[in-house]
């Protein structure tokens, strides 16, 4: 029985677990009819599991859910696409082997028959011409020769536009992650315009500015909950980071510690130029300094780092690594853990030689090794001869740690490492960090948090594969770093 | 007690011979238990010239999806005719032509993953391709009369002791150490994780491009081992004297339990689905069937063996 | 427009050079083949000459088309060559003999290939080991059905394989014609491009509301008609059959689909760049060798020699291209 006043979406006490990983604990959510709200957490809060719950593409543990009045027992995705919700989620879901138009197609399956390729074709260029203006698409680009953010670009606007049933809800997870200011700024009109119309929008978004600007309510997440909700003119920056879990203010202590390293005394251990630098401006890191890489996602930080640790073992122009690297990998899916291994195994793979006994490794050292990590990184376990995917989001991170610091590399490569990580290990690690800088090695460290850049001594800000600035200590939040990683572009 | 035998029938490969057992029990019952020693035998002499390759095969599978050597029958073609021809019915020529088999198979186990890493053709159609050209190498240099094995190397490979076949205990033997090689070694740890994550792999510091290499090159050298072998056993050397081991190497190892996406392996699976095989052979060479059924029976047993097995769980 | 665009676009029309140039390999090979080939031996290049050469080139396209399919879908078919094979044997004997159930075994195939593919699919199994297994199944059935060559070829089939039109020869017309039905229905039909898809981004088509099951046995079975239609032309050319007859036609499917332009991942094939493949690998793997003097022992490793060369010269091109 739809009720003419009701909520559009109504989710009470929503649960779901990953094996040992809890990526929601009771989340609640709603949204009214065209109204727009922002969901921000770090990462790892439970937002994109809230939203794939949302979509129907994951089903909840636990948890009460109400679309358009009616209490949903089986939520699918072809049900929440036949009520008209469509996704923009960071995963690009385009096929790169089709065309634009095709891709456009195969969302819309009532675009077939005679003429089904120009009637596609119009559908997405009249949307992208809506959002986009000047875009420079055509209809028959291959999806595989557009750059990323025409890619983004598209995905967009095909999530926006209709065939048959309308488009009543749309989910956007971190939209402008490759979009520049002025795309990205005609987003977030379309946003408010789709909004007037009478369409819900849900923004995901780690751009605390835009979420500010676009959004009429905000929800803030945090280890799987729903921490705070209010209209967006009760929020600014500060109460947002503050509810989201802001980095702890200095203490005396860690005040000194840095002090040290801003010396900047050590000899210099890596230098390494961006390939797209055209000028001659190097990645530079002293010993026992922490030096993170900054700007948006994707604009070249994880290049670098691979780079970096290319040039540890191979020669390459220009760049200089004089100590042996480890990465630390913020994927963890796809660069990091191995799945059918055991914690112990996970952590000594690194450092094999130096765990034989002779010729052959010898399984008691192993283990000795893991269990001394265990202690000293605080891996929650009670055996390290576990799969490693018995163990928590953040635990299994923490494996990617000690295997690096376990390991006889002087220079840690993070490629934003604390993703999916609940904020209690993410202090625990920011402390073993700076206890390591303090000994002498060298960080280099990619994030996507802004907060997270006060751990660093100084920070290098790319944009499109290349270093736009460098920050000191003091210059490290949101307001300088998109300043800078827009400044200079016409 | 059943402690012990649980963790027993935990083991991935207890079902290769459980399955052994079973197909052994069915071929005496046909022949109401005549012969069936003799057959336990003649199953383990057999069972050897899959176990050597079936081995080198599992290090390759567990390289990581899509990788698989396909030109091990004619790398064995073309081993068996070096080795005969350069023993030259001589035995004091033995070990130099057991060397050049061996070198043969290693060539093409090189051969093989040069064309892999430099073209980046993926394995299939680089060793599929490989094959042919080997196999045309092999016609144009076996040409001419058969030639026999020296007769001390032929007797050698058919040497029984207590019903136990030579060549089967100094393979169980390579067996054990292809195990330590494989649970204890820095290349054997690191086969194991690049076929788990290559990309890991290498962001984690091992050298996966050298471990690569030596795989491949390894079961090219074991292939060559084995050609020479065959050779001995039976008695002379033929273009296709290595048919039939492509299906039966990449069988054993998917029979005994080792994962076919890669990244988790075992060596006495190996010799399981190596026993099985034979003996499926066996007794259906006792029911007297023709190559057709034989050919069908051992096609179908591995579709329905795979099937049972599953593929790799998709990722969430 | 910002200078941010400017350089998209740049980098846009580079790699669409780029990929103009490999989508151009497929005729440049079949010219230089074709090149070398009049070279060697002028007479060649005439009706009764391309005849004669493509004659095989029919079977071989078919196959490749087969192959085609699995290919779009990520997969890998080992056992196009016996199944073609067996097609072959069945045609030359029950369709001969009793039609009917000549008819009924050859739908049972596709029927059985469609199967294949749907448990491919739900057990998530390696396309490999399955189709490497099903390869003995079919050359053993091949061998049960027709233990020595022989068999006669049904009248019907040996006529339509007979036709000579004027002007251009059959083969490039029947070429023509199983292009043209492979790049409409694949490349320009809307459920074809939901194919494809499911090469290119199957996670996201199944979120957008596709089956992935219906499309991987739609795959499939295709591919089981195009092979059914292979052996079929096939044995309407030899006129008899052989349980070993098409054990080389694997390689050359996948040679062909390779040379026409396709990748083993990513659903990217073309149809029109796979049937001049198989016209190239159809005049390359015989015609070619013999009237270069290369000994019948050396062409089966000239077979594999070509595709090497191929796919050597697309790394060549591609050089800079994406890296993984």
């Amino acid at each position: 029985m739809p009720d003419a006043g009701a909520s559009l979406v109504d989710f009470t006490g929503v649960e779901k677990s990953y094996g040992a990983v809890r990526a929601l604990d009771g989340a609640d959510f709603s949204l009214e009819p065209g109204e727009c709200v922002g969901v921000v957490g770090h990462n790892g809060a439970g937002k994109s599991t809230l939203m794939h719950v949302l979509s129907g593409g994951v089903a909840p543990d636990r948890g009460r859910l109400i679309v358009a009045g009616e209490e949903q027992a089986h939520w699918t995705s072809a049900r929440a696409r036949a009520l008209g919700l469509r996704c923009v989620f960071q995963e690009l879901s385009l096929c790169p082997n089709l065309t634009v138009a095709e891709n456009a197609r195969v969302v819309h399956p009532a675009i077939r028959g005679l003429g089904w390729r120009q009637r596609a074709g119009w559908l997405i260029i009249d949307k992208l011409d809506e959002i986009f203006l000047g875009h420079g698409v055509r209809a028959g680009d291959l999806v595989q020769d557009l750059m990323i953010g025409r890619r983004q670009m598209v995905e967009i606007a095909r999530a926006f536009s209709v065939s048959e049933a309308p488009a009543r809800l749309i989910i956007l997870d971190e939209p402008t992650s490759s979009l520049d200011a002025h795309t990205a700024g005609q987003l977030l009109m379309h946003v408010r315009r789709s909004v007037e119309s009478g369409v819900s929008c849900v923004l995901i978004s780690h751009i605390l500015g835009e979420v500010l600007s676009a959004c009429d309510r905000i929800v803030v997440m945090r280890d799987g909950k729903v921490v705070m909700a209010g209209a967006a003119r009760n929020f600014d920056r500060a109460k947002l980071v503050g509810a989201m879990g802001g980095i702890e203010p200095e203490t005396p202590e860690a005040q000194a510690i840095t002090a040290i390293a801003a010396r900047g005394e050590g000899s210099v251990v890596v230098r390494v130029r961006p390939d797209r630098q055209t000028d001659d401006w190097d990645v530079v890191a002293r010993e026992g300094e922490i030096v993170g890489l900054a700007g948006l996602a994707g604009h070249g930080q994880t290049d670098l780092l691979l780079a970096t640790f290319a040039a540890a073992s191979h020669r390459r122009a220009g760049a200089m690594v004089s100590a042996p690297v480890a990465l630390v990998a913020g994927d963890r899916q796809s660069d990091g853990v191995f799945p059918g291994w055991s914690i112990a195994h996970n952590i000594g793979v690194r450092s094999l030689r130096q765990l034989r006994a002779g010729p052959l490794l010898s399984a008691r050292l192993e283990d000795e090794f893991a269990n001394a990590w265990r202690e000293r990184i605080k891996i929650r376990t009670p055996d390290i001869r576990n799969n490693i995917l018995s163990l928590s989001g953040g635990n299994q991170q923490k494996t990617l740690f000690a295997r690096a610091l376990g390991s006889d590399a002087r220079i840690m490569l993070m490629d934003d490492p604390m993703r999916g990580v609940d904020f209690g290990t993410k202090l625990e690690v920011y402390d073993l960090i700076r206890a390591e800088a303090q000994r002498g090695r060298t960080f280099l460290w990619y994030t996507t948090e802004v907060e997270e850049l006060k751990n660093c001594d100084r920070a290098y800000v790319f944009r499109n594969g290349t270093i736009v600035a460098e920050l000191a200590r003091d210059e490290l939040n949101e307001e300088q770093v998109i300043h800078s990683s827009f400044a200079g572009v016409a | 007690m059943s402690a012990a035998l649980q963790t027993l029938l935990k083991r991935p490969w207890i079902w290769s011979f459980v399955g052994a057992g079973v197909v052994w029990l069915a071929a005496i019952a046909f022949t109401r238990g005549y012969g069936a020693g003799g057959m336990l035998t003649a199953a383990m002499s057999l069972a050897v010239f899959t176990v050597i390759v079936g081995v080198g095969q599992m290090f390759v599978i567990t390289l990581g999806p899509g990788n698989v050597d396909l030109s091990l029958p004619a790398n064995i073609g073309l081993a068996s005719a070096v080795a005969m021809k350069t023993m030259g019915g001589d035995d004091r020529l033995l070990v130099l032509g057991l060397a050049a088999a061996i070198a043969c198979g290693l060539a093409v186990g090189l051969a093989n993953y040069l064309l892999i890493w430099a073209l980046r053709i993926p394995p299939i159609i680089a060793t599929l391709s490989a094959s042919f050209i080997i196999q045309s190498v092999d016609i144009s240099y076996g040409r001419g009369l058969q030639i026999k094995p020296p007769p001390g190397f032929a007797d050698f490979t058919n040497i029984v002791i207590a019903g136990v076949p030579l060549l089967a205990i100094l393979t169980v033997l390579f067996t054990i150490g292809a195990s330590i090689a494989l649970h204890r070694t820095i290349w054997g740890r690191s086969v194991v994780a690049i076929g788990q994550n290559q990309r890991a792999a290498r962001l984690a510091g091992l050298k996966v491009e050298p471990v690569r290499c030596a795989t491949y090159v390894l079961c090219g050298a074991l292939g060559g081992l084995n050609g020479a072998l065959l050779a001995g056993y039976f008695r002379g050397a033929n273009v296709d004297i290595g048919n039939e081991y492509l299906l039966a190497s990449i069988a054993v190892v998917v029979i005994g339990g080792t994962s076919v996406s890669g990244g988790r392996a075992n060596l006495p699976g190996v010799w399981g689905g190596a026993l099985f095989l034979v003996l499926l052979l066996t007794m259906l060479n006792t029911f007297g069937v023709s190559a057709g059924v034989r050919l069908v029976a051992t096609g179908l047993i591995i579709v329905a063996v795979i099937t049972a097995a599953g593929g790799e769980k998709p990722t969430r | 427009m910002s200078a941010a665009a400017a350089v998209p676009s740049a980098n846009a029309s580079r790699a669409e050079w780029r990929r103009r140039l490999r989508a151009a390999l497929p005729g440049l090979s079949l010219a230089l083949v074709i090149a070398a080939i009049a070279w060697l031996n002028p007479r060649a290049i005439s009706y009764f000459g391309f005849t004669l050469m493509l004659n095989l080139a029919i079977p071989i396209a078919l196959a490749t088309m087969a192959q085609l399919f699995v290919i779009a879908g990520n997969d890998l078919d080992l056992s196009i060559g016996t199944f073609v094979g067996f097609v072959c044997c069945v045609s030359a004997t029950w369709l001969h003999d009793t039609p009917w159930l000549g008819v009924l075994t050859l739908i049972g195939c596709i029927a059985l290939y469609a199967v294949l593919g749907a448990l491919i699919y739900l057990r998530n199994l390696p396309s490999i080991v399955v189709t490497l297994g099903m390869s003995f199944v079919w050359q053993g059935l091949a061998l049960l059905l027709l233990p020595k060559p022989g068999g006669k070829v049904p009248g019907w089939l040996q006529t339509i394989m007979g036709v000579k039109p004027p002007f251009i020869p059959f083969p490039i017309v029947a070429a023509a014609l199983i292009a043209a039905v492979g790049y409409f229905g694949l490349m320009r039909t809307s459920y074809g491009a939901v194919l494809r898809a499911s090469g290119g981004n199957a996670l996201a088509i199944e979120r957008a509301g596709w089956s992935l099951l219906k499309t991987k046995m739609t795959l499939f079975a295709l591919a089981g008609a195009f092979g059914v239609l292979s052996g079929m032309a096939l044995v309407g050319i030899t006129t008899s059959a052989d349980a070993n007859i098409g054990n080389g036609y694997t390689l050359l499917s996948i040679a062909g689909v390779i040379l026409g332009g396709g990748e083993f991942v990513g659903g990217v094939v073309s149809p029109v760049g796979a049937v001049l493949g198989a016209l190239t690998m159809a005049m390359a793997a015989s015609p070619l060798l013999t009237f270069m003097r290369i000994p019948p022992d050396w062409q089966v490793g000239a077979n594999g020699a070509i595709l090497i060369i191929v796919l050597a010269a697309r790394v060549a091109i591609t050089r800079k291209g994406s890296e993984r």
